[in-house]
């Protein structure tokens, strides 16, 4: 486990050295800023009419799982490929790391990075909190935030596991959003039009897992084991890639 | 300690390396020659183990390198042939990232120990994508030597080091070697010279000599061979060359300038210049010819394809 925690500080630290890193935390941020000034001018403006439901989180959560879509592919793209290509998986897999902690600790690394940058975003339900009166929603803050770390370690295990298949950090990169795309818009697209099967397509949507029940204060057992399996598969994929690469 | 019994290895459909057996004690240090794609950083890869073998066996420090890949990987250390790097991190934070991954103890003063052995002190602080060819080098022998492994597997540690660094890296492996296994890749056939106690020569992913290097020249050699230059055209002097007694050929090369060859142990480069001298010749120049490892292969080759027909 040290093994782990040892790569994932390395990879963490990477980050904070890559103007990359820094221009995808700037955008997630940049893009929350502007959906938190929309919900508080709602806010105001409505109250004024005495009209509509107290502001939440629900668009600051929402709208970070969207921005995950595009920007986690960017961060993962060269987690694992980028080691293949420089020939730095010569040295980790030569030194006494079991291939799983090698693929867990780039995951890791790559979490701390995205949930710190969540954290900052903390700052929105701490002022809404202040402006309201009785203050926030307590639950469905706390159901949305565990969402999108849910959603997140999903997202970056399968992006650590594709990182691991590619050599080339592009075709990483593409691969990696396509997949997101593909599981968050499309495959529970034919859920309602399938004569058979339908409730599988509608299981596999990873989006109605979060909008349906997290980020709307519901927290189910069903959509935390879902999308702590994907994690488990992308982690899993990328272990097994490391290992038939020693094998080829 | 490393035995090698029936090691191979296949790339698809192409042969690597080829039923390799070998042996190396502590405090042996063994040379590994061979031509590029002899198989050489194949064999290190396996023994490091990075990846496993398509058959036979090899054991490292007392580990199966497929079985018991980590315990050997605990007591190995590796320099690989590319010397592979975080560039964007400074040479300490490299070593330590290094040092944490082996869980050494007090590993801040192991890499200050280290970084202070292959003369990078002063860089410590300094990034690794900033450093010059023969720096990564070294940086790449420090990551090597920080768990101070019983085994140490370096592939072509000397390349693209200055001849001074040739020297000090060439002595840092022969102390190292003193009291643990040394296995060094190398295709300059002098490095093995003065560094090693035995060589082994592999070819096409076979082993096709293994000898110490000093046995290894006289058997291949059978003489010695010396260039020879005079000032104008010679004439005759090939001739009153061929009379000296113990010469055992004279070729020339061009007009001014000849080779002989004489039985080892049988010095007459004295007789030789002399009769240039007296024959009124100007004597420009003459020195030993030192077998390449190109014509040592070449030998190798050509004796095995012999004793094949012979049969």
């Amino acid at each position: 486990m040290k093994n782990v925690w040892t790569i994932a500080r390395r990879e963490y630290d990477h980050y904070f050295n890559s103007s990359a890193a820094y221009v995808i935390a700037f955008m997630i941020l940049l893009v929350e800023g502007i959906i938190f000034t929309v919900v508080l001018q709602n806010y105001i403006a409505n109250a004024f009419q005495s009209f509509g439901s107290a502001p939440d989180v629900s668009p600051i959560t929402g709208n970070f799982v969207f921005l995950m879509v595009f920007s986690i592919p960017a961060l993962t793209m060269r987690l694992v490929s980028d080691e293949t290509r420089t020939g730095t998986m010569e040295l980790l897999l030569t030194a006494p790391v079991r291939d799983w902690e090698l693929i867990v600790g780039k995951w890791l690394g790559g979490y701390l990075f995205i949930l710190t940058v969540l954290g900052i975003t903390l700052v929105y339900p701490i002022i809404l909190n202040g402006l309201i009166t009785p203050g926030l929603d307590q639950r469905q803050m706390i159901s949305a935030y565990l969402g999108v770390v849910l959603v997140a370690a999903a997202f970056l295990g399968l992006g650590v596991g594709i990182s691991a298949v590619f050599t080339n950090q592009m075709a990483a990169f593409f691969f990696t959003m396509g997949t997101f795309i593909f599981l968050w818009w499309l495959i529970g697209f034919p859920a309602d039009f399938a004569p058979v099967g339908g409730d599988v397509f509608r299981y596999l949507d990873m989006k109605s897992h979060f909008y349906d029940s997290l980020n709307i204060g519901v927290i189910n057992l069903s959509d935390i084991i879902y999308y702590l399996s994907l994690t488990a598969l992308g982690l899993f994929i990328g272990t097994t890639a490391v290992e038939m690469r020693r094998w080829r | 300690m490393i035995r090698v019994t029936g090691l191979t290895k296949d790339y698809g459909a192409r042969r690597a390396i080829d039923r390799l057996n070998f042996e190396a004690q502590q405090g042996e240090i063994v040379g590994f020659l061979g031509p590029n794609g002899a198989g050489k950083t194949t064999t290190m890869r396996i023994l490091t183990g990075y990846m496993p073998p398509t058959d036979g066996e090899a054991i490292v420090a007392g580990y199966d390198v497929v079985a018991e890949s980590i315990e050997v990987r605990r007591r190995v250390g590796y320099m690989p042939e590319t010397v592979p790097l975080y560039d964007d991190m400074t040479a300490f934070d490299f070593l330590k990232f290094m040092a944490d991954l082996r869980h050494l103890p007090k590993a801040e003063d192991r890499v200050d120990e280290v970084l202070d052995m292959v003369g990078l002190a002063d860089r410590a602080e300094g990034y690794i994508g900033n450093l010059s060819k023969g720096m990564r080098q070294r940086m790449g022998l420090a990551q090597a030597l920080l768990h101070r492994p019983e085994v140490l597997i370096l592939d072509e540690p000397t390349i693209g080091l200055d001849p001074g660094q040739v020297v000090e890296v060439r002595k840092l492996i022969r102390d190292i070697g003193k009291e643990r296994t040394v296995l060094f890749s190398t295709h300059i056939l002098t490095e093995a010279q003065h560094t090693c106690d035995r060589v082994l020569i592999i070819n096409k992913g076979r082993i096709v000599v293994e000898d110490t290097p000093e046995k290894l020249q006289s058997r291949l050699l059978g003489a010695e061979r010396v260039f020879l230059r005079v000032r104008g055209e010679m004439d005759d002097l090939p001739k009153l060359i061929g009379k000296i007694k113990g010469i055992q050929s004279v070729e020339m090369k061009d007009d001014s300038a000849l080779e002989f060859q004489f039985a080892p142990g049988h010095d007459i480069r004295p007789e030789v210049a002399k009769t240039v001298v007296n024959a009124g010749y100007e004597l420009l120049e003459m020195r030993p010819l030192g077998m390449s490892l190109e014509e040592i292969f070449l030998e190798l080759t050509t004796n095995e394809t012999h004793r094949r027909g012979a049969k």
